[in-house]
């Protein structure tokens, strides 16, 4: 269970938060991206060992998405947003 | 030597000392110091015709079914640790073929025959217990989806049977939860009778064993730490740290460290590694004679030879790489267990663990020939001790012609590229 | 039988609290402060258990968590099954047995093992039982493994619970390391808690009689705990165990004795800014032939046993060591009144100042344990000596040994904390660490308490702050204590006759471990796997590293090459009740209900778990009425007059902000931001991967507000979807979103006199259709409620969704009940929509939509807009399209004979071929207004396939099926409209 710090919250529980997944590349534009962009964009998502950006959500608390960075394997938040109130 | 017992495997001229109650007296006698060493241990050479990356459960089968079905036996299989120490080794020991998709369902049909099979073809116990899966139900959209399975799954001769809830009290007289009182009351199962479960370093060794004995080396802490590529573009070894390796085709079967291999040579994969976890009870007399499995409340178990019961669960949320254990999701499960199985509440936990694999967008495997020729991966597995032996055999055939076996030809990498998914996830125990 | 073993002064315990207890099926007594190991032992018994594979007697060797053997199992009111029983605190009325044995432990017919061990060497079983199959040999096997039985019941009462807690230390071991270290950071002001899984704090001072400050070390302990006990900012936890050291300095403690008699244990889950780990040292093993006999005993163990409960173990004792630690317990043992016959030592040399505790003993160095004679308890040993080569027989009751002590870096391996070998203590101690931790102590490999308190306090106040460095300036004296160790990791592995256990629970031995190495297991995880050693209840606390150092022995190399096994939690077994804590019914999956839920219960509602943990009436039976007539009942109502859902489960959300429109245009694939305010459309949320995703509708209120709803299985997910979306794709929209689910409830009423249905309910929404068309929606109030009130409908009939606020829900839905009646109005269930929608080609989730169509799949082309350059999986559905794969397409089934039903899910083959499937009947239902059975299925090219006949395949039969349009009721939508 992480100790994930949210930007309004503080150190919350993994527990409220919802995981959103690696931060892959930028959602192309659909109307000029080739097909195989456009797979990859779906498909392929940054899979390190070591630190990687990733997404939460504090669903269980303000609601509040932010990014992350997290060593997958040690699991320590090296990276976390700017504080906000 | 002498009085060694040898016995030919498959047509070929090599032999391995049978293993069998006589040779077990015989070696008795002479206090079994006459017993062989399961595999051997060759010097590493610099070229071999295929490298295996990983011997952990697929690694091994491909090897296995290398230099049984297709007599190639220039086989070297490189392992950064110890042999059959990966997923196989961390696994709940399922075997089953309750699948959805016409895609998995022969092929996990065909997985589940040859583990049957298993124990006299490569003459190591397994002990395979074909004990039947009963899948607990709790409420009518599961019991739906299982039942659209099961129409699907006569079609290739897969079994799966709904039951009463009384007949799933019977089978499992310990299961004393989920009443008409109860927050989710049971409302019946399903039988899957073809499931079992069995032993896995068994496993690992059994195939280890037979594939050493017909010529493919087993090399233990020789972690590959970049893949080689040719000035054509296709594959010409790999970089080991005991040295430089050549191959002209090269099989990743590494789990959750694919990519990581992959990337050497520029590849990229659309696969994530995540943990998922298990554990064990103390070992009590028996109590349970079944498989196990609720999905709708998220666990599921069957109890070893041993006593101890083995427990499974959701996955993290996350990648990682730290087999670990989420204390959330792990105290889920448990209290899910309990929840039909309140008797269980002074039992005990006697041991815990993690494992990492990869996972593809549709949670289905890949197993193909990348963009890299000569470059293989059989990765993505999701459940995948099921599946070694179909795996196995059905990756071997596919480098060994150079063309996918029918049972596998849908779990090309090339789905992705039309987003044709197969998608099989909630097999266990998605929530 | 008399107490006969009992001391007649010392020790911890309360002699004039006796206790009785029940050890297979006799009584016997004891002493509160016993556990039952001691009090077994006072009253002599020596077997207490069975092994796991050879059924040999097994006594009581250790004195705690690290013991191997003494196994019983628990029965009444405490029933569990396995239990060490140097860890059950002695109850009145306590009742236990042994295990792994029949018919009792005194004569176990299992034991007959034994006479063919040279056939079960480790992993006979890889080799044999294959043939003619397992499951012959399987049922067997089982049965002779397992240990103890499982409680049949729960406990009858009490309950688990689970706390956390945050803090800024948190000291793991209650021994002088852990005390001291405590009561520095507890005087500095910072919160600590200190956890210790013994019943009283000490640690090791419980059981060794040092001195500090020249008084009993025990008086120092209780100066500790008494200060401590007055500050508000310790939490002090006493046989309490941390178990399980997680990521982020997260700890797992199971607490056993709670304050609240009601509950059974706690789980703790502790976040520690700082963890101090003191959990001391485990004493090892020797491991030498029948060292598994009953009255061989851990030296440390003896020592507790002696001077911590008054229990002398045996009469005539002989010590075999091979480092310093047992030297200090002599003058305890002597004082005990034990005859010392002889300390056998391995080393050639020992220290002179070592030797002076032993002055008036039999020390005989350079010298091994050969054999220990005696079945059922020790009667003699024989002694090698190596210097003149000679052996010698003593006689004697009880053997104390000692292999050395390993620090307990249990939880520090767990924190994925490093480990290294140490040759001067010939143990593995903390090296790396990788998380906000520190060991000091003995499980820091410091066995010298003057040192220990040096490390301890150095530590400590270096943690502190340079004004708070005064906090602790006792001084502390102590006796010095000494240890030195030539490692010893078995004596003899060549003796072919006698066993030497690594494993003394799981029957591990010698020729075990010789075997897997010839067999080329010689990996640790190998040689752990293939002869089970270490995997047993104890997870092999004094044997593991036995079996390390027999392996370097053996293969010629260091214990650093060997390695260890995985440390895993837990460091001791917890049982599943703490660790699920409060889960327990509707905790573990809790209910979601709706103000209608009471009323259709009382009205005899069938109840669906209908996903997102709502509960909803499947259908209303009434008396002698069968599934089908109840379904048909209420569908007729709907077709032919009026019903009443309660649709308040459906995800409601309310979008406000400038760029709602463009907002809802991105994630829906039809045109929304057209929409004027009071108008509504019906629409499809797709993955970016071009799949349906959710269904629903979404209405403008005004310029910047709109509401959408979902199903109501997804309003979590499409919640998550759409504040993602916000927060990194499109943060430039100004769109704030509200889950109004649980603030808007409705009834919907449905039917051909659903509209006179509302005007008898009184209404000031004019309800004419010209007025108040489909897909609009007005406010106003019904039945003098206020409502916002919708055109919507998922019946195909009239319909009116009629929004409240939660509290007037129930009032509004006995008033359309009571007004209805004139109509025969019809509560209505899930069973009932599913029919209605099925009769209309509506699309359902888990039915059509299972997360691999598109909508052109489901002929729902006109939902896809051609307008909009880019929604939410456009691209995907063109891409996917555009390959050419061919997809599945919904149709309807008519079966041949309109009698014949087909199950929902049942698959079609080419021909009813037993072939791969071509598509699969979604839906089935008895269509009221069609008098028959009619389908929906996913077809191969379904759309083009209307008018030829489809094959349905079951396992032994084969039904056909006209494939038509899928739609069997008002294919032009005219009533919905009316």
């Amino acid at each position: 269970m992480l100790l994930i710090k949210c930007p309004f919250c503080k150190n919350r529980n993994e527990t409220e938060f919802v995981y959103g997944g690696p931060v892959g590349a930028n959602r192309p534009d659909p109307t000029r991206a080739s097909d195989e962009e456009w797979v990859d964009f779906l498909t392929m998502v940054p899979n390190p060992t070591g630190p990687v950006h990733e997404r939460w959500w504090h669903a269980r608390g303000c609601g509040e998405w932010f990014i992350i960075c997290r060593d997958t394997v040690t699991h320590e938040i090296l990276e976390t947003p700017i504080e906000k109130s | 030597m002498s009085l060694t017992l040898l016995f030919r495997l498959s047509s070929k001229e090599i032999y391995m000392q049978k293993y069998s109650l006589f040779s077990l007296a015989r070696n008795a006698l002479t206090g079994h110091k006459n017993w062989q060493k399961a595999w051997r241990s060759p010097p590493l050479r610099d070229e071999y015709e295929i490298i295996i990356i990983g011997a952990g459960g697929h690694g091994l089968a491909t090897a296995y079914y290398l230099a049984k079905e297709f007599g190639i036996t220039n086989v070297a299989v490189l392992e950064r640790g110890w042999l059959g120490g990966g997923n196989v080794a961390r696994n709940t020991v399922t075997v089953r073929s309750n699948y959805l998709r016409d895609q998995s369902i022969p092929f996990y049909v065909k997985s589940v025959n040859l583990y049957e099979g298993l124990t006299k073809d490569l003459n190591f116990n397994m002990m395979h217990s074909k004990r039947t899966m009963v899948d607990v139900v709790l409420n009518y959209p599961k019991m739906r989806d299982l039942r659209r399975r099961q129409l699907t799954m006569d079609i290739y001769g897969s079994t799966y049977k709904q039951i009463t809830v009384d007949q799933v009290r019977k089978i499992i007289p310990a299961l004393t939860g989920g009443g008409p009182e109860s927050r989710l009351p049971i409302i019946g199962g399903m039988v899957h009778k073809d499931a079992g479960v069995n032993r896995h370093d068994a496993v690992a060794w059994g195939y280890a064993r037979a594939a050493d004995a017909l010529g493919v080396e087993m090399h233990q802490q020789t972690a590959v730490t970049s893949l080689l590529r040719a000035n054509n573009g296709g594959i010409k070894g790999v970089e080991t740290v005991k040295g430089t390796v050549k191959a002209k085709k090269v099989i990743v079967a590494v789990s959750g460290h694919t990519t990581s291999l992959t990337e050497t040579v520029g590849l990229r994969l659309p696969l994530r590694t995540m943990n998922l976890t298990a554990f064990v009870s103390e070992p009590i007399k028996p109590i349970v004679d079944v498989i196990v499995n609720c999905s709708d409340l998220g666990f599921y178990f069957s109890q070893s030879d041993k006593g101890e019961l083995v427990i499974g669960g959701a996955p993290d949320s996350g990648q990682s790489f730290r087999r670990d254990i989420k204390q959330h999701i792990f105290e889920d499960t448990v209290g899910a267990m309990l929840e039909l199985f309140p008797a269980f509440k002074k039992l005990k936990l006697l041991r815990q663990w993690g494992g990492h694999l990869d996972i593809a967008p549709d949670a289905s495997p890949i197993m193909d020939e990348t963009s890299v020729s000569g470059l293989y991966v059989t990765a993505g597995w999701w459940g995948g001790y099921k599946a070694i032996p179909a795996g196995g055999l059905t990756m071997a055939h596919h480098v060994a012609t150079n063309s996918p076996h029918s049972l596998m030809q849908a779990f090309s990498y090339n789905r992705f590229k039309n987003l044709d998914y197969i998608l099989e996830t909630g097999t266990t125990t998605a929530r | 039988m008399k107490s006969h073993n009992r001391l007649k002064a010392g020790g911890r315990i309360d002699r004039s609290k006796r206790l009785s207890f029940n050890f297979n099926g006799k009584i016997y007594y004891g002493f509160e402060g016993d556990t039952l190991a001691s009090a077994m032992l006072a009253n002599g018994l020596n077997v207490i258990s069975r092994s796991f594979k050879y059924h040999r007697p097994r006594g009581i060797i250790g004195s705690g968590v690290e013991d191997p053997a003494s196994l019983v199992e628990l029965l009444d009111e405490e029933a569990s099954g396995n239990n060490l029983s140097t860890n059950v605190k002695l109850k009145e009325g306590l009742s236990a047995k042994s295990i792994n044995c029949w018919p009792s432990v005194d004569f176990d017919f299992g034991a007959i093992t034994q006479y063919f061990e040279k056939f079960i060497p480790a992993g006979f079983y890889y080799k044999t039982f294959k043939w003619p199959t397992w499951h012959l040999f399987e049922p067997l096997i089982r049965v002779a493994a397992g240990l103890a039985n499982a409680p049949k019941m729960p406990p009858k009462s009490g309950h688990f619970e689970s706390r956390n807690a945050h803090t800024d230390y948190l000291i793991i071991g209650a021994g002088p390391a852990g005390l001291l270290a405590t009561l520095i950071a507890a005087r500095s002001g910072a919160n600590v808690f200190l956890v210790d899984q013994n019943t009283e704090a000490g640690g090791s001072l419980l059981s060794l009689n040092l001195s500090i400050n020249k008084r009993p070390a025990m008086d120092w302990v209780d100066g500790v705990i008494k200060e401590i006990s007055a500050m508000s900012n310790v939490t002090h936890l006493q046989d309490s165990t941390a178990w399980a050291y997680r990521e982020h300095n997260l700890v797992v403690v199971n607490e056993r004795e709670v304050e609240n008699a009601s509950i059974i244990e706690r789980s703790w889950r502790i976040r520690a800014k700082k963890v101090i780990i003191a959990t001391g040292a485990i004493e090892r093993s020797l491991v030498f032939p029948n060292n598994d006999r009953p009255g061989v005993m851990l030296a440390s163990a003896v020592q507790t046993f002696v001077s911590r409960y008054a229990v002398k173990p045996g009469e005539n004792l002989v010590i075999f060591t091979n480092n310093d630690s047992v030297y200090s317990y002599i003058k305890d043992f002597k004082r005990a009144g034990i005859n010392i016959l002889a300390i056998v030592d391995s080393r050639k040399t020992i220290e002179s100042d070592v030797l002076d505790y032993a002055a008036d003993e039999r020390v005989i160095p350079y010298s091994i344990i050969k054999n220990v004679n005696g079945y059922k308890k020790v009667n003699s040993v024989v002694v090698e000596s190596f210097g003149d080569n000679g052996l010698e027989i003593i006689s004697c009751d009880l053997l104390a040994h000692s292999g050395g002590w390993n620090p307990a870096v249990h939880l520090h391996s767990q924190s994925r904390g490093t480990v290294s070998f140490d040759e001067k203590i010939a143990a593995f101690i903390p090296d790396q660490y990788v998380q906000s931790a520190i060991n000091i102590g003995a499980c820091n490999g410091n066995f010298n308490l003057r040192e220990i308190f040096d490390e301890t306090k150095l530590f400590m106040l270096g943690q502190l702050s340079a004004s708070k460095q005064m906090v602790y300036e006792e001084k502390l004296e102590c006796n010095k204590q000494m240890y030195s160790i030539e490692a010893l990791w078995s004596t003899d592995l060549l003796n072919e006759k006698n066993k030497a256990f690594f494993d003394i629970q799981n029957d591990v031995t010698h020729h075990d471990i010789q075997l897997a190495l010839r067999e080329g297991f010689s990996n640790i995880e190998h040689v752990k796997r293939y002869t089970t050693g270490g995997m047993g209840f104890d997870q092999g606390k004094t044997g593991n590293v036995n079996i390390i150092g027999a392996i370097a022995d053996l293969e010629g190399i260091g214990l650093n090459d060997v390695g260890t096994t995985t440390f895993r939690s837990p460091f001791t077994p917890i049982s599943f009740g703490s660790i699920s804590g409060v889960r327990e019914g509707a905790v573990v999956l809790p209910f979601r209900h709706t103000p209608v839920t009471k009323w259709n219960l009382e009205k005899g509602a069938f109840m669906y778990e209908a996903g997102a943990r709502w509960r909803r009436p499947g259908y209303f039976p009434r008396d002698g009425e069968s599934f089908q007539e109840a379904v048909n009942r209420e569908c007729h109502a709907v077709r032919t007059g009026v019903g009443v859902y309660d649709g308040s489960p459906l995800g409601k959300f309310e979008l406000k902000g400038e760029n709602v429109g463009e907002f809802l245009d991105l994630i829906y694939t039809n045109m929304m931001s057209s929409l004027l305010p009071g108008n509504g459309r019906y629409g499809l949320m797709l993955t970016d991967d071009g799949l349906i995703f959710d269904d629903g509708v979404a209405f403008r209120i005004d310029q910047h507000r709109w509401f959408i709803s979902t199903s109501s299985g997804h309003s979590d997910s499409v919640n998550q979807h759409m504040q993602k979306i916000l927060a990194f794709d499109r943060p430039d929209l100004d769109v704030k979103i509200t889950n109004i689910t649980n603030q808007w409830n409705n009834a919907t009423v449905c039917g051909p006199l659903a509209r006179k249905l509302l005007q008898k309910l009184g209404t000031n929404i004019d309800l004419g259709n010209s007025s108040f068309p489909f897909m609009t929606f007005r406010e106003g109030k019904i039945a003098n409620i206020p409502a916002r009130v919708i055109r919507v409908s998922f019946t195909g009939e009239l319909s009116f969704e009629i929004n409240v606020s939660p509290r007037n829900m129930l009032t509004l839905w006995e008033k359309i009940i009571k007004a209805g009646a004139e109509f025969d109005i019809l509560p209505v269930g899930s069973e009932a929509s599913h029919v209605l929608r099925v009769e209309k080609g509506f699309l359902s989730l888990g039915h059509e939509v299972d997360g691999t169509v598109d909508p052109y799949d489901l002929g729902m082309n006109w939902v896809m807009s051609k307008k909009k350059i880019d929604f939410i999986g456009k691209r995907s559905v063109h891409l996917r399209r555009s390959s050419g794969i061919v997809r599945r397409e919904l149709v309807g089934l008519l079966p041949t004979n309109p009698d014949e039903a087909i199950p929902e899910g049942a698959p079609l083959t080419p021909k009813g071929k037993k072939v791969a499937t071509e598509g699969f009947t979604t839906a089935c239902v008895w269509s009221v207004v069609n008098n028959r059975w009619v389908g929906l299925a996913l077809l191969e090219n379904g759309h083009s396939r209307h008018g030829e006949e489809a094959y349905v395949r079951l396992k032994n039969k084969i039904i056909k099926a006209e494939i038509t349009r899928p739609v069997f009721h008002d294919p032009d939508g005219k009533l919905l409209r009316s």
